[in-house]
């Protein structure tokens, strides 16, 4: 009795210990930050970091604006979804309720495989294939732009969507549809009138997720984007919040203004992500009480 | 067993030796080396100490297998990404001739790499570009021990042969935008850099004198990326360090010169930058770090030094 006492404490104190560590990682980062972003945006002044529409690192007379890059990664992510979430959802809804096993067999792992693709694979296609057919198409002399990123995020994003929302559709009761084909309406009728909306917000889940991974995504972007500070345009050469930190990283001094300004951005990041796992939260808490 | 006791005492004063310089934060010995490779940078520090009885102890522990000249220690240096290539090659080359030292590199980038040795985490910085006057007074000095060439490249399919250098300077500032208006295809110009800080974007634009006024189409972060860019796009030119330079793209003369190793050398080609050892003014260095810099700027040096793609000096 006193031994299976002991073990169960041990035990306890094991699990508790592994799941301070990931809740000690979040607040170590959180923390470190706080204290790496906030001295730049100090001393730039955070109206002018945020609105100002120059960014000029390392000019003789130095501008921090990075409206550029919030804007970038909003119209980035906002492209990706309209293009990433219809592909997704009817994807996922072929597969939970419409495809016949066989073909499922095969559409299952492509999407998984989708999924393990790393990004610089993506940005690298992107880079060989998209940018110049782009360039072409369109008549422009670069093919690096915002367009161009965005079908790569929203290609990118497509493998989490489809997941999610696969699963929660599969998770919807058969009872709903039953009594649905029952009473008459189709398949398809069924499928958009009961499941999804059963599923709202499995695959509301999924869309928030998938805007995660848009707003998150660097190697591949910085690939395609060009990374030019430019205030968005669908045929701009465009640099995004996460491009903004990965492509001066490497050579900004330390205890730079410029390295600091980085870090300010990378705060202005984790805001971003924190928003939207916010919404998240917010979501599927909704979604359990219906 | 006596023996064995001797070489344990002996083996435990060297490490206290050792441990307590370090402790003392010594000048040239900087940090990263300590944390990188303290066993070394504590074997170095015994031996330059010089305390002879310790000296003699630790030679008897060896068993009389020292090297050329007895060097050992370690060199800490970082700077110029532009640099590692050369720095890789000759810091390697050093290091099989004096097996006991270690020289690290850090690329940081050409700013990082003089504030280094400024502040002495450095024992040489490394830097892409002569030292401003503003450094200079800051008691930092530079040793020039190799040249690079910046090449203005071209897609293959642009009929442009020659530019000079206030063409370059007015295609990069987007004053021209067309390639017919220097002798070219009726093809927009597109701009492709490297992003700021980087000692190539750095050199261009001050050689050239264009400083933060380029209008970039793409800035990337390595020369590599801006070659595939340069070589998939007919509207492109980009700058790209000489060593670089392959038949995937086509390199424009400056000037009627066209850029190779002899026209860097003589100075006749004008998109050239400087490959310098930055040290601080009256302060000597550390015996393995001056020993290393005699052997970047002596002769056997310069084949390595073209091997690594860089321009020796004369």
């Amino acid at each position: 009795m006193k031994v299976k006492h002991i073990v169960e404490r041990v035990m306890n104190a094991v699990f508790f210990l592994c799941g301070i560590v990931s809740i000690a990682a979040v607040l170590l980062i959180t923390l470190y930050m706080i204290i790496a972003g906030l001295p730049a945006i100090k001393e730039i002044g955070l109206f002018d970091f945020l609105f100002g529409t120059v960014w000029q690192s390392t000019a003789a007379d130095p501008k921090f604006g990075i409206l550029p890059f919030i804007m970038t990664s909003i119209w980035g992510t906002i492209g990706a979804v309209i293009i990433g979430v219809p592909i997704g959802l009817f994807t996922a809804i072929f597969l939970a309720k419409m495809a016949p096993p066989k073909v499922a067999a095969v559409v299952h792992p492509a999407v998984e495989l989708l999924a393990g693709i790393p990004s610089v694979v993506y940005g690298l296609i992107g880079m060989m294939v998209l940018v110049p057919a782009i360039m072409n198409i369109f008549d422009l002399k670069s093919g690096s732009c915002l367009l161009a990123a965005i079908l790569v995020l929203a290609v990118m994003i497509l493998p989490g969507i489809i997941s999610v929302s696969e699963t929660a559709l599969k998770a919807v009761p058969k009872e709903y549809e039953e009594a649905s084909l029952g009473l008459g309406a189709t398949w398809t009728e069924t499928v958009f009138k009961v499941s999804v909306p059963a599923a709202k917000s499995g695959i509301a889940a999924g869309i928030v997720l998938g805007v995660g991974r848009a707003v998150g995504e660097a190697m591949a972007v910085i690939m395609v984007a060009g990374n030019v500070a430019n205030m968005p345009g669908l045929f701009k050469s465009v640099r995004f919040l996460t491009t903004a930190i990965a492509s001066e990283m490497s050579y900004a001094a330390d205890g730079s203004l410029q390295r600091n300004a980085l870090f300010s951005i990378g705060l202005v990041l984790f805001c971003f992500i924190m928003i939207i796992n916010g919404v998240l939260g917010l979501v599927l808490k909704k979604g359990e009480k219906k | 067993m006596t023996m064995k006791l001797k070489k344990i005492a002996a083996l435990l004063t060297v490490c206290a030796m050792g441990a307590s310089l370090a402790a003392c934060g010594s000048d040239s010995a900087s940090t990263t080396a300590a944390s990188n490779n303290t066993t070394k940078t504590t074997a170095g520090s015994t031996t330059t100490a010089g305390a002879e009885e310790e000296e003699t102890e630790a030679k008897t522990t060896e068993g009389g297998a020292a090297p050329a000249e007895d060097l050992s220690g370690s060199v800490a240096t970082g700077g110029s990404t532009s640099v590692e290539q050369v720095i890789g090659a000759l810091s390697e080359a050093f290091m099989e001739e004096y097996t006991d030292v270690d020289i690290t590199y850090d690329p940081t980038g050409s700013g990082a790499g003089i504030t280094g040795a400024e502040d002495g985490t450095l024992d040489i910085g490394l830097s892409s570009r002569a030292l401003k006057d503003e450094e200079k007074e800051k008691g930092l000095v530079e040793t020039t021990f190799a040249l690079d060439g910046i090449a203005i490249v071209v897609n293959s399919e642009n009929t442009v042969e020659d530019l000079s250098l206030e063409q370059i300077k007015q295609l990069a500032t987007g004053e021209i935008t067309n390639w017919s208006e220097v002798g070219g295809p009726d093809l927009p110009v597109v701009l492709i850099g490297r992003e700021a800080g980087s000692g190539t974007r750095d050199g261009f634009e001050s050689i050239v004198d264009v400083e933060d006024a380029c209008v970039y189409e793409q800035e990337l972060t390595s020369t590599g990326a801006v070659m595939a860019a340069v070589a998939s796009n007919p509207n492109a030119f980009g700058y790209v360090s000489l060593s670089a330079v392959d038949e995937t793209v086509k390199p424009v003369t400056v000037d009627g010169v066209a850029a190779s190793e002899e026209t860097v050398q003589d100075g006749s080609y004008q998109i050239q930058r400087p490959f310098v050892f930055v040290t601080k003014e009256g302060e000597e260095l550390s015996p393995q770090a001056q020993a290393f810099v005699d052997f970047a700027t002596g002769d056997a040096a310069k084949e390595l030094i073209i091997n690594a793609g860089a321009v020796p000096l004369e």
